[in-house]
């Protein structure tokens, strides 16, 4: 079967609760079938409406949706065949395991030796065998979590939608359970649309991220592009550490570009500047900046550590760098013999490939 | 010694339970001590009456106290002749001492309770016996009047020797103990507390019915609707609370009326003729609109408080799952609102089926309930032990209805708020 690019199509939707602020903007997104999609951002941005107005629960004010090419604004959420996971699970306490993965079969009138097959296969894809009879509360969140994920597959779906599923979970369980919700994706190939706002989820998680903020999807793109090539600073902000200047460009050509700080002047990656005079924020990630430089890098400037903060594997290294007192630094743990101490002066070298010259914050 | 019989010691040796008992000590008696006023405030107001309640109502030693001779003497006699002469002497002496403590017209109206026309006789008898002879007192008494010869009102008088008695229970279900000792039935037309027991038993049912369907969506709305909103339509529901219930009642009287502003309307849009309008008032109807809408809020406050816990994801779940919004609402949404339906309902049923001013003002004759009975005899007949049984029978068929609803669905499973 060949994989439709645009399984799920968001076309030009717009959303508003109060007919005054829109908090979805014009939102053009096609997600092909097999994916694992995840909508990032801060709280607020966005990501949670459009995938309630996936699920039916919320109708675009303008625009239309597309499953499978049928436009679904004007079916109820019940007859749409999606499968979601909740953020509080939202198992029904009154039943037990068993009935709650009975239900979406039941509704659908599949003969209960069918039925019961399914449930099995899906009790075990989250390896909860022999917990059918057991009541929601008696199981830990972690369980409830995998019967919710059970449970929106069940029957079937094309389509399963995750809003959080992880929130409530520790840490560990929540790493594990990240691992666990990418191999049953991976091995039934189901399109899945995953809601987080946390990024190192997104990041191990999904094929393609879809940034939101303020309404508006910032960058989509794979994990690593995302990373690594941020398009505008609120991307390059959201996802993982940076180090920023902000400044104005004196020169551009090449592909290269002077920004002139305050007292300084860096080479950078024009990205979204276009010419001369114009404010940039320089976004460097943390990673990128070397100490002790070869003399390759064609920046290299000197900074003073202002803070050393011990992290096992790595040492962070604050440092007061070009008029920046926040410019941090990770040192991998192996290099012992740096002159890592408060106070001191070191040189601090980076390629300008790396410093991503973009939009003014 | 196996491990776990042997007993485990604090560090300064002494037996870990008596360690715990000192330690807590202080904080059991932090505890009664703050519970005490209220203790003590239900048993004085609460436990006492009840107490006292049941013992009036079972208390029948005022006859036996007034006649202590009579019964001496009446021991030996079997009651199926009249009795013999000692008998109607220890009745003349002690009707004498009666007499002189002026407390033979108590005595008269206590055996008109057992039997119809011993007040005449009575008083007849208090007027003869000045001028009685010495002996033969058989004679004397039963020249007074043809009933004191007639062995029936003996044995009248022999029923009330003991200090207690049930009879004022079977009274309260219409029945009585006939001169032979069996419990019958009174005669038909009657029979009063049945109706009114079945009738309190229906109209609290069925206002219990009326106060759920119309609670249900209010309590609904108000769990769902944002807090702005229903913090009004709160103060809507609460504001009977507010009102007082004479008010209220009152309001219902001047609706509800033949000439009032219902059937005013009724008439106006052409739904009844003017001289056909509706009786709404002094009948079931009365009773039913106004206590259903005294109750409600009974009703409303436990199912909102269930309701607000109900997750709005879990409706959306059953949806996503494939099920319609009426599937999704019957296999999700309402069984998670049983134990606010037991509680209003519980809550609802009890208050109703003791309910007195609402129904006394607009129940009319056919719409009164038990507790109007109960007054009734309060403040008119005075028969207290009456009263006090009824009541006792109320609270005994309250219990039941608790203990019935424990058993089908679990007090634990009750959410009040």
């Amino acid at each position: 079967m060949v994989s439709k690019k645009d399984f799920v199509k968001f076309d030009k939707v717009d959303k508003s609760y109060d007919g005054k602020i829109l908090v979805v903007k014009d939102l053009k997104l096609d997600i092909a079938e097999g994916e694992f999609i995840t909508m990032l951002g801060p709280s607020g941005s966005g990501k949670t409406t459009c995938l309630m107005m996936l699920a039916g629960f919320e109708t675009p004010t303008n625009g239309e949706i597309y499953l499978d090419g049928n436009a679904i604004s004007s079916i109820p959420p019940h007859k749409r065949g999606i499968g979601m996971v909740f953020q509080n699970y939202a198992l029904f306490p009154h039943m037990t395991v068993y009935e709650n993965l009975a239900f979406p079969l039941r509704v659908r009138k599949i003969p209960k030796d069918e039925a019961d097959k399914k449930i099995d296969k899906a009790l075990s894809m989250v390896s909860l065998q022999g917990f059918a009879a057991r009541m929601p509360g008696q199981l830990s969140g972690g369980q409830q979590q995998r019967v919710a994920v059970a449970r929106s597959l069940v029957f079937d779906p094309q389509l399963v939608l995750m809003d959080e599923p992880l929130g409530a979970l520790d840490k560990n369980l929540r790493e594990s359970m990240q691992y666990e919700i990418k191999h049953i994706h991976e091995s039934i190939g189901v399109t899945v649309v995953y809601v987080t706002h946390d990024q190192s989820e997104a990041l191990t998680m999904s094929n393609r991220i879809a940034v939101f903020n303020d309404g508006k999807v910032q960058q989509l793109s794979s994990p690593d592009e995302l990373y690594e090539k941020p398009v505008n600073s609120f991307v390059a902000e959201f996802i993982g550490e940076n180090n920023t200047f902000a400044g104005e460009v004196s020169d551009i050509s090449d592909g290269r570009c002077k920004v002139k700080l305050a007292n300084a002047e860096i080479l950078a990656n024009p990205i979204s500047v276009k010419g001369k005079g114009e404010k940039t924020t320089v976004s460097l990630r943390p990673e990128r900046a070397l100490i002790n430089p070869s003399d390759k890098m064609d920046n290299i400037h000197k900074g003073k550590i202002e803070e050393v903060i011990y992290h096992g594997d790595h040492t962070r290294v604050r440092i007061n760098l070009l008029g920046n007192p926040e410019f941090i630094l990770k040192i991998p743990n192996s290099s012992s013999n740096l002159d890592i101490k408060l106070g001191n002066e070191i040189k601090i070298g980076w390629n300008s490939d790396d410093a991503r010259a973009l939009d003014p914050k | 010694m196996s491990p776990e019989n042997k007993q485990i010691l604090t560090t300064d040796g002494v037996p870990l339970e008596v360690s715990l008992k000192k330690a807590e000590k202080k904080n059991k008696i932090k505890a009664f001590l703050l519970v005490a006023p209220l203790l003590l405030f239900i048993i004085i107001t609460y436990v006492f009456p009840i107490g006292d309640m049941l013992m009036r109502s079972v208390n029948d030693k005022m006859v036996t106290e007034m006649l202590p001779k009579t019964y001496k003497s009446m021991e030996t006699w079997d009651g199926e002749e009249l009795p013999p002469e000692e008998v109607f002497e220890a009745f003349y002496f002690d009707f004498q001492k009666l007499i002189e403590e002026e407390r033979e017209g108590k005595l008269s109206t206590q055996l008109n309770y057992t039997k119809n026309g011993f007040k005449s006789i009575i008083k007849k008898l208090r007027r003869k016996s000045k001028s009685f002879e010495e002996g033969n007192y058989k004679e004397q008494i039963m020249a007074v009047h043809k009933r004191w010869a007639d062995v029936e009102y003996w044995r009248a008088i022999k029923r009330r020797a003991p200090a207690y008695t049930y009879q004022k229970y079977l009274k309260g279900m219409d029945m009585y103990e006939n001169e032979k000792g069996e419990i019958v039935n009174v005669a038909e037309d009657r029979r009063v507390h049945r109706i009114l027991w079945l009738r309190t038993l229906e109209i609290a049912f069925f206002v219990t019915v009326f106060c759920f369907l119309m609670a249900y969506p209010i309590a609904h709305l108000l769990a769902t609707l944002p807090m702005k909103y229903s913090n009004l339509l709160m103060i809507c529901v609460l504001l009977p609370f507010w009102t007082s219930l004479l008010v209220r009642t009152a309001s219902w009287m001047i609706l509800l009326q033949q000439q009032g502003i219902v059937n005013d309307f009724f008439v106006m849009i052409g739904l009844v003729s003017d001289d056909n309008r509706i009786e709404m008032m002094f009948n079931k109807t009365g009773s039913y609109v106004a206590m259903t809408q005294i109750l409600l809020p009974f009703m409303v406050l436990p199912l909102y408080s269930v309701m607000k816990t109900i997750s709005p994801s879990l409706m959306r779940a059953g949806k996503s799952l494939g099920g319609t919004p009426f599937i999704a609402f019957w296999k999700v949404y309402f069984p998670l609102t049983i134990p606010g339906i037991g509680a209003g309902c519980l809550l609802v049923f009890i208050l109703a089926i003791g309910y007195y001013i609402t129904p006394a003002l607009v129940g009319g004759a056919s719409g009164t309930l038990i507790s109007n009975q109960i007054a009734f005899h309060m403040k008119s007949t005075l028969d207290w032990s009456f009263a006090s049984a009824m009541g006792l029978m109320l609270l005994s068929g309250v219990l039941v209805i608790y203990w019935l609803y424990n058993k089908l669905v679990g007090i634990d499973n009750i959410k009040l708020g």
